[in-house]
């Protein structure tokens, strides 16, 4: 097994036979290392949520390998965890019962579990709202939950579906610096998908940009901007520079 | 020229005090007695000018009274067949609805989760269901008293079949509708069927389920209450039809109302147990 690779996506496609057929997948190669940071970049429809439901193993793809730490994808599990946009969470739970779910679906309840669900409810910054149902909290406070689920399950990969893309501006700030911070303390593999060039830019190692219909990468670009950061990067010179080349692929490709 | 200037009578103190009345009481409990009431007293009031037969219509009173000897009269009174008999009446009933319903409930509730989750299932078992459904449970008594008789089993029967389609195409509907999202956390956490139903599917279809419940339990009311009439010769249902065959129609009226307020009560039970289980949604909205 090679595990210079956290997951490797090899000439995937993916075509939905409906009314329309449509390609929302047109050869896509993609991979990363572990403990990477990767962004998914691309406008709506562009294919982007295809690629992460194939790495999820929530869709397959049409033709192509999907494969995670070697492991060729076939469905859904533990080893690869999801942050939906929405949350997602199950409303009739509490935000403590949402985010030690893997664990009782685990048979888990051991003193340990318990102890890292604490600390991370304490590091996501929920200390205090255990024992609230989901409906009693702000939509950044949920997504603090999907991410603190997420990352309860020790996944092999994190996969973000557009996690702040329904937040206001701040909230989204405040959650990217968030992450950040989490981030450098887990360095989990992530793949994070969204249409923001800035977040984009500001949380990865690598932006994927990719244009649709069908969907491909268009280019790759890495983000060597050092480690730890936090949102006042958006103002720096060589965070412009980036922004600058991802734009003018954007422009050409639009 | 002038203006005429309209004096809003609610401008006016006293008689915004005397506007504030209705209004409070409107929009208390006690206003939802209302209607009931002068209900009642437009009935009494009618019997009472003789506008309505006694031997038809009894007076609220009399109804009142015929109930009271048949709850707290002493039994085997020669006089008075009812007497004393009105809490083994209800009894029985009960009984019977208790068990019917169960069964309603242990078979609807899986079926509608399988037909709902399972395109294969519902392809099986969903359109012989459908196609049974508009037979009217009444038109099932003469079959079911020929296979079980005149005994308890026909009124099982016909409660259990009565709750059972809308308990069944509730939770289909509930299951159905379930986010597609929600299943996908379950799916990427490694859930076993069994643990999505019990952790996912029941409760996001919970509040469809309890409606499904609700209209069950007035269906096995109806079914209770017909098959008494017929297949069984007990119960509140008995009473009613045996009190008309001998004119006792305060007898008849106490029966109804006995019936109304019972089905009222269990109604009420239900809807409590829902707030209770579904607690999460309650500050929703807040």
């Amino acid at each position: 097994m090679n595990h210079d690779v956290a997951f490797e996506i090899r000439n995937a496609s993916k075509i939905y036979q409906g009314a329309r057929r449509v390609e929302a997948l047109g050869g896509v190669n993609l991979a990363a290392k572990p403990g990477s940071f990767s962004a998914v970049l691309g406008p709506s429809g562009c294919g982007k949520s295809t690629l992460l439901n194939a790495l999820a193993g929530f869709e397959s793809v049409t033709t192509g390998a999907v494969e995670v730490f070697g492991q060729e994808v076939r469905g859904p599990g533990p080893k690869r965890a999801v942050v939906f946009q929405d949350a997602s969470l199950l409303p009739w739970f509490t935000i403590r019962e949402n985010i030690l779910l893997s664990a009782k679906v685990r048979g888990d309840n051991s003193s340990k579990i318990v102890d890292q669900a604490n600390l991370l409810i304490a590091r996501v910054g929920l200390a205090g709202f255990e024992d609230h149902y989901p409906a009693e909290l702000s939509g950044g406070m949920r997504q603090r939950v999907g991410i603190a689920r997420a990352l309860l399950m020790r996944p092999d990969v994190l996969l973000m579906d557009e996690p702040f893309g329904a937040l206001d501006a701040q909230t989204r700030l405040q959650m990217q610096e968030l992450l950040l911070d989490v981030w450098e303390e887990y360095r989990t593999t992530v793949v994070f998908i969204t249409h923001d060039i800035d977040e984009a830019i500001l949380l990865a190692d690598v932006v994927h940009v990719m244009s649709a219909r069908p969907g491909r990468i268009e280019m790759s670009i890495e983000v060597d901007l050092s480690r730890p950061r936090s949102v006042d990067l958006i103002t720096s010179a060589n965070f412009n520079v980036i922004r600058r080349q991802i734009f003018d692929c954007i422009r050409a490709h639009a | 020229m002038t203006i005429p200037v309209a004096v809003s009578p609610a401008h006016s103190p006293v008689i915004r005090r005397l506007w504030a009345f209705p209004r409070k009481f409107g929009s208390s409990k006690l206003f939802s007695f209302v209607a009931p009431i002068f209900l009642l007293a437009f009935w009494q009031a009618a019997a009472e000018l003789r506008l309505l037969p006694a031997s038809i219509i009894p007076a609220p009173s009399a109804v009142l009274e015929a109930w009271i000897e048949w709850a707290f009269g002493s039994t085997g009174a020669a006089l008075n067949a009812y007497s004393g008999t009105w809490v083994a009446s209800v009894r029985g009933s009960l009984l019977r609805i208790v068990q019917g319903y169960a069964i309603a409930v242990l078979i609807g509730l899986p079926t509608g989760v399988l037909i709902g989750r399972s395109r294969f299932v519902c392809k099986l078992i969903d359109p012989t269901i459908q196609g049974l459904r508009p037979i009217p449970i009444t038109a099932w008594l003469p079959l079911s008293i020929a296979v079980f008789g005149i005994h308890d089993l026909s009124a099982l029967f016909l409660i259990a079949l009565g709750a059972f389609y809308p308990i069944a195409i509730s939770t289909t509907q509930g299951v159905r509708g379930v986010p597609a999202n929600l299943m996908r956390v379950g799916a990427m956490m490694g859930m076993s069927w069994f643990q999505s139903v019990r952790m996912i599917i029941l409760p996001s279809a919970a509040p469809s389920i309890f409606t499904g419940l609700r209209l069950g339990l007035g269906i096995a009311w109806t079914a209770v209450v017909v098959a008494e009439m017929v297949a069984v010769k007990t119960g509140l249902g008995f009473v009613l039809w045996d009190a008309y065959y001998i004119g006792r129609m305060d007898i008849v009226l106490a029966d109804m109302v006995s019936i109304g307020l019972i089905g009222l009560l269990s109604d009420g039970l239900l809807v409590l147990v829902e707030a209770r289980l579904l607690r999460w949604r309650a500050n929703h909205e807040s």
